[in-house]
């Protein structure tokens, strides 16, 4: 999808609001100067900042555009687009990313989501892409997720990989009779779009399924009058413990339309990425088995089997 | 007016918006409802559940497609690929009209998700026109374009928003969701009458009509959705629907959401101006 080259907001400092609105030009620039304004951050108390980028009075800015009523000034009412913009998005954040938070704090969590957003404003009409370049971001701002560097962009990672799984799109599947006839020295399979491989230093989906149980635990019990449902349970509520680092491999799919994640032998990893990088059935098993430091394996009765399961999970479609 | 060219010559009932936390209720039940209002964006999807849901949704009700996205106001040129990605949709459910918002919201391929004001000028309205006739074109299918709730209001403006909503209308030759809790809400956060507002708009344009919930706020009112309509907004209704007859109606309730049987039972309500005005009507 072509798109304009996104701009940072921060650099919009010479923008000023036109006092007319009469050519297609005017229009453009009202539109940057109260986009600009919508996606300037909140101050800590969740209002308006009192400057603007160039450091003028943002009452007064606002007063150039803006026409105030009998209750409300101009930046008063910039003010409640400005906040429903990022509470819309933040909000956004928050459901999406139930793993990132849990991770680096509720606190920290909102920091670094309206650091990410101000960095990078959504660039697609969908809410649903929001989370598109938090890998990229925490890669590149490492800050926001220490001390747990490697955890935080594992779980950033395999979230991201399950928005891609739940709605991503899915090719016609290959079944057995498309490739009868041609050896596996000469066979090249795709893999279906919504399925992402992820080799990971953490076991964040074992983690995710605790974070994700004791949340509903939560719940459960605010919705019931039980005498440990009061809120201060809540905060007194025991973290999940951070998982160790350890090496894991995952294939985030859906099958049936629900949403799954898989644990992968390392050799099967090997042989999925290496056919989605175009390899042959052929190539892609002898450079896994060869890698590997497994001995006493069958490994064509292993390799049988999971292509197998790869299949019957309508992994396979062909290459485009 | 009932059908007309800007929803496709029908002449549907009450709808209600097909939400998520409805889902289960809606496929398991079958409930009888008229019809069902789906956001463009959540189905334009390429795959997964929400497909799968709205094919079985499809098998069984009458959809009309409302978008968040379009920005006619929006400077910038349309994203060919939303375009590409709804047309597609369109196709698929066989809309009858399709509607989204007079507003803007995107700049520079930067999205706010929201949907915000327009300045009331003759330009703008050229301009706005422009790109509807321009979606109309490329999608195929009738479009109403709604009027939004708003917070604040532009100096530059040069006329009233029901004159920019008719000025933009007329010419585009497209079709108007009347939003008339966002006349109210607007209203009151712009301290002007709604029902100057209801009376000089050209009814014979009105394709649909949503009727909501809104909160109050010490200082102005809030288009929320998360509660039932408004004694004030159902008065309205009932004034809308004498002007313009018995026109395709949807409740929507979008936060906060009660049981389906709730929000229908809501929505519903809205049968008693109906009949009344057929009973005018036939007098």
């Amino acid at each position: 999808m072509k798109r304009s080259k996104p701009t940072n907001s921060e650099t919009s400092n010479s923008l000023r609001p036109p006092s007319k609105i009469s050519s297609h030009a005017e229009l453009k620039e009202l539109q940057r100067v109260m986009a600009g304004a919508l996606f300037r951050p909140l101050t800590p108390q969740w209002g308006m900042q009192k400057r603007w980028t160039d450091g003028t009075l943002m009452k007064s800015v606002a007063s150039q555009f803006i026409k105030p009523n009998d209750r409300l000034t101009s930046f008063e009412r910039l003010e409640i687009y400005n906040r429903q913009y990022w509470f819309r998005v933040l909000d956004c954040l928050y459901d999406d990313y139930p793993g990132l938070r849990a991770i680096v704090g509720e606190r920290k969590f909102m920091k670094l989501a309206k650091a990410y957003l101000t960095r990078y404003p959504s660039d697609s009409y969908t809410l649903r892409d929001l989370g598109n370049r938090l890998e990229k971001f925490l890669r590149e701002e490492p800050e926001w997720c220490a001390p747990r560097e490697g955890l935080t962009v594992d779980m950033a990672r395999f979230e991201w990989a399950q928005v891609v799984a739940f709605d991503g799109p899915a090719k016609p599947t290959v079944t057995p009779d498309d490739i009868l006839d041609t050896p596996p020295s000469k066979l090249k399979l795709g893999l279906q779009p919504y399925l992402s491989l992820l080799e990971l230093n953490f076991a964040v989906d074992d983690f995710l399924i605790a974070v994700k149980k004791q949340e509903s635990d939560i719940l459960r019990g605010e919705a019931s009058n039980a005498k440990d449902a009061a809120p201060e349970t809540r905060s007194r509520r025991k973290r999940v413990r951070f998982p160790k680092q350890e090496k894991v491999y995952l294939a985030v799919h859906r099958h049936d339309n629900a949403l799954y994640y898989k644990r992968l032998e390392q050799e099967e990893h090997a042989i999925l990425t290496s056919l989605d990088r175009g390899a042959t059935v052929e190539d892609a098993c002898v450079e896994a088995v060869t890698a590997s430091t497994r001995t006493n394996l069958d490994w064509p009765t292993q390799i049988k089997q999971w292509f197998d399961s790869w299949s019957k999970l309508g992994w396979f479609c062909h290459r485009s | 007016m009932p059908a007309n060219a800007f929803n496709g010559y029908t002449e549907y009932g009450i709808g209600i918006g097909l939400r998520v936390p409805h889902y289960r209720h809606i496929l398991a039940k079958k409930p009888v409802v008229d019809w069902f209002e789906i956001i463009s964006e959540n189905f334009m999807v390429d795959g997964g559940r929400p497909l799968e849901v709205l094919d079985t949704i499809l098998e069984q009700y009458r959809v009309v497609q409302h978008g968040v996205a379009i920005y006619f106001g929006s400077a910038d040129k349309f994203d060919r690929e939303h375009l590409k990605r709804l047309k597609r949709l369109v196709k698929y459910t066989k809309t009858p009209w399709l509607s989204d918002h007079l507003c803007w919201g995107s700049v520079d391929g930067r999205y706010t998700h929201d949907l915000l004001p327009m300045p009331y000028t003759f330009s703008v309205a050229r301009h706005t026109a422009q790109k509807i006739k321009e979606a109309r074109d490329f999608l195929e299918v009738p479009i109403c374009v709604e009027n939004v709730s708003s917070y604040a209001e532009y100096h530059a403006s040069e006329m009233t928003e029901w004159e920019f909503l008719s000025e933009v209308v007329e010419q585009a030759d497209c079709g108007i969701l009347l939003d008339v809790n966002n006349i109210y809400v607007s209203s009151q956060n712009h301290s002007f009458d709604p029902y100057d507002y209801l009376n000089n708009i050209p009814h014979h344009r009105v394709g649909q009509i949503h009727i909501a919930g809104h909160s109050k706020f010490e200082k102005y009112i809030l288009d929320t959705h998360d509660h039932p309509v408004l004694d004030p907004v159902w008065k309205m209704y009932a004034h809308a629907i004498k002007q313009v007859g018995n026109t395709a109606t949807l409740l929507e309730w979008d936060d906060r959401i009660p049981s389906f049987d709730e929000v229908h039972h809501e929505a519903l309500k809205a049968n008693q101006f109906r009949d009344e005005q057929l009973v005018a009507a036939a007098k």
